[in-house]
């Protein structure tokens, strides 16, 4: 029942637009890539200073000096340009980045993202998230729809520490297709083939908004 | 020109002192000083505070000077791939600043721009705003932050002429140039030195004036962290 990662990859890049800059976080988002149509032009952000990621580099091109955010070694695209890591946040900063997309712990239903620490257990650091939220204007979240001990992510209120507040705009899980309302709450725009309104319901500890029929998902 | 060449790392760090506050360039293991920070355990400064994005991997960059215990401070955004930064954090025997990326790259920045403060959206809302004037522009909150300076700046480039110029190559220029800017005394070390006038004025990331100490290294190691590959 529901999607694997590859489906909510797959359902994401459904929604990137020709001609549009998007940075993608590590995980979930990073598969984005694969799946983006070929008749849609996109260039991709790295945060540590490219603007055009290519495909994973052939063995015998490996470049040290050439990675992505999370470290793996990519390609630059024909057209790609590098800068420092200053500039890199003035462009996610100024605002000039179309679309981030990025994994979370927790998202409330006024639309707070919790992904960068768990008090006492976990201390990776924010690295670029809180500056590409406070900035984004389009923010998808790809994650599970309940944590692996069953629990909601899409909540009331985060109870982890805050990356940004009234952010997110859209979610993406396992399980459904939601957009976060301005006024509050998750609007339930699809479902994950083989998953009901009311499994969704279930796993949704946020105020869920359900408007006649809901649609399942459709990928391929 | 004026001459800037210092015999190697050893000489080139000689006179950082123990409490030191020193910037290291690098995005994870890309692009950092890692002979300069060769040379820092061989003399074996004790009570540094290292302003850099991340804290390199256990057995390599800054994580080698954690294990040796020289460092009593880390300024960084991402420390998640060192074990053993992460027990001397959790443990309380190492003291750490986690800063959003952005703000840190600024923060950087201002120090060698001469700005001393700044407002940024990020981190509003977030434990990173506790103690932090706060201000509406636009609509928007945003949080003062100060700039940031250093010691020394311990920095790496691609190719570097014996007057300080530098040219970064790839993503390894990440956090250099600004730290090359901010340090009282900026190090650079090279893959490649070259004599004034052999490197494109057009062509240079940054100049001469922010370098005070240029060498070139020898049998660059730049390990990869995630070596990924194209499938077949």
């Amino acid at each position: 029942m529901g999607l694997d990662k590859i489906g909510i990859a797959k359902r994401i890049a459904q929604e990137v637009k020709d001609g549009t800059y998007i940075n993608l976080g590590i995980g979930i988002p990073t598969l984005v890539a694969n799946f983006i149509p070929d008749n849609i032009s996109v260039v991709l952000q790295s945060e540590n200073g490219l603007l055009g990621i290519g495909p994973f580099p052939e063995e015998e091109a490996v470049d040290a000096d050439l990675i992505n955010a999370g470290k793996q070694t990519v390609t630059t695209m024909e057209g790609s340009s590098l800068f420092s890591s200053s500039e890199s946040f003035e462009m996610i900063r100024g605002g000039h980045v179309d679309l981030t997309i990025l994994g979370a712990m927790e998202v409330s239903e006024n639309g707070d993202i919790a992904n960068w620490k768990i008090p006492g257990k976990m201390v990776k650091g924010m690295g670029g998230a809180m500056d590409l939220v406070a900035s984004a204007d389009n923010i998808i979240v790809a994650m599970q729809h309940c944590s692996r001990s069953g629990k909601s992510k899409l909540l009331k209120a985060c109870s982890l520490p805050i990356t940004g507040l009234n952010c997110v705009k859209k979610i993406v899980t396992d399980m459904a297709v939601l957009d976060v309302l301005p006024e509050g709450g998750f609007k339930l725009l699809e479902r994950a083939p083989g998953v009901s309104v009311e499994d969704i319901q279930n796993a949704t500890e946020g105020k869920l908004v359900v408007e006649g029929d809901i649609p399942e998902m459709q990928i391929v | 020109m004026i001459n800037k060449v210092v015999a190697g790392p050893d000489e080139a760090v000689k006179d950082i002192q123990d409490n030191a506050v020193l910037m290291l360039g690098g995005f994870g293991l890309c692009g950092i000083p890692e002979q300069s920070i060769a040379a820092l355990l061989r003399k074996g400064v004790k009570g540094l505070t290292c302003i850099s994005n991340n804290a390199g991997v256990d057995d390599f960059g800054i994580g080698l000077m954690l294990q040796t215990r020289q460092v009593k401070k880390m300024i960084s955004s991402y420390v998640g791939e060192n074990a053993e930064f992460e027990r001397q954090l959790l443990s309380g025997e190492l003291e750490v600043d986690l800063i959003p990326q952005g703000t840190l790259a600024e923060r950087i920045r201002a120090g060698g721009a001469g700005i001393p403060a700044f407002f940024t959206p990020a981190g509003y809302g977030t434990e990173v705003a506790e103690g932090k004037e706060v201000r509406e522009f636009n609509g928007k909150m945003h949080l003062l932050e100060s700039w940031l300076k250093a010691d020394f700046a311990l920095v790496k480039a691609w190719k570097g002429d014996t007057s300080g110029n530098l040219v970064f190559k790839g993503t390894a220029r990440n956090f250099n140039p600004m730290m090359a800017m901010a340090g009282k005394i900026t190090i650079a070390e090279v893959e490649e030195l070259v004599e004034p006038g052999e490197l494109d004025p057009n062509a240079i990331h940054t100049p001469g004036i922010y370098v005070q100490r240029i060498y070139q290294g020898e049998s660059y190691e730049k390990r990869i962290e995630q070596r990924t590959t194209k499938i077949k």
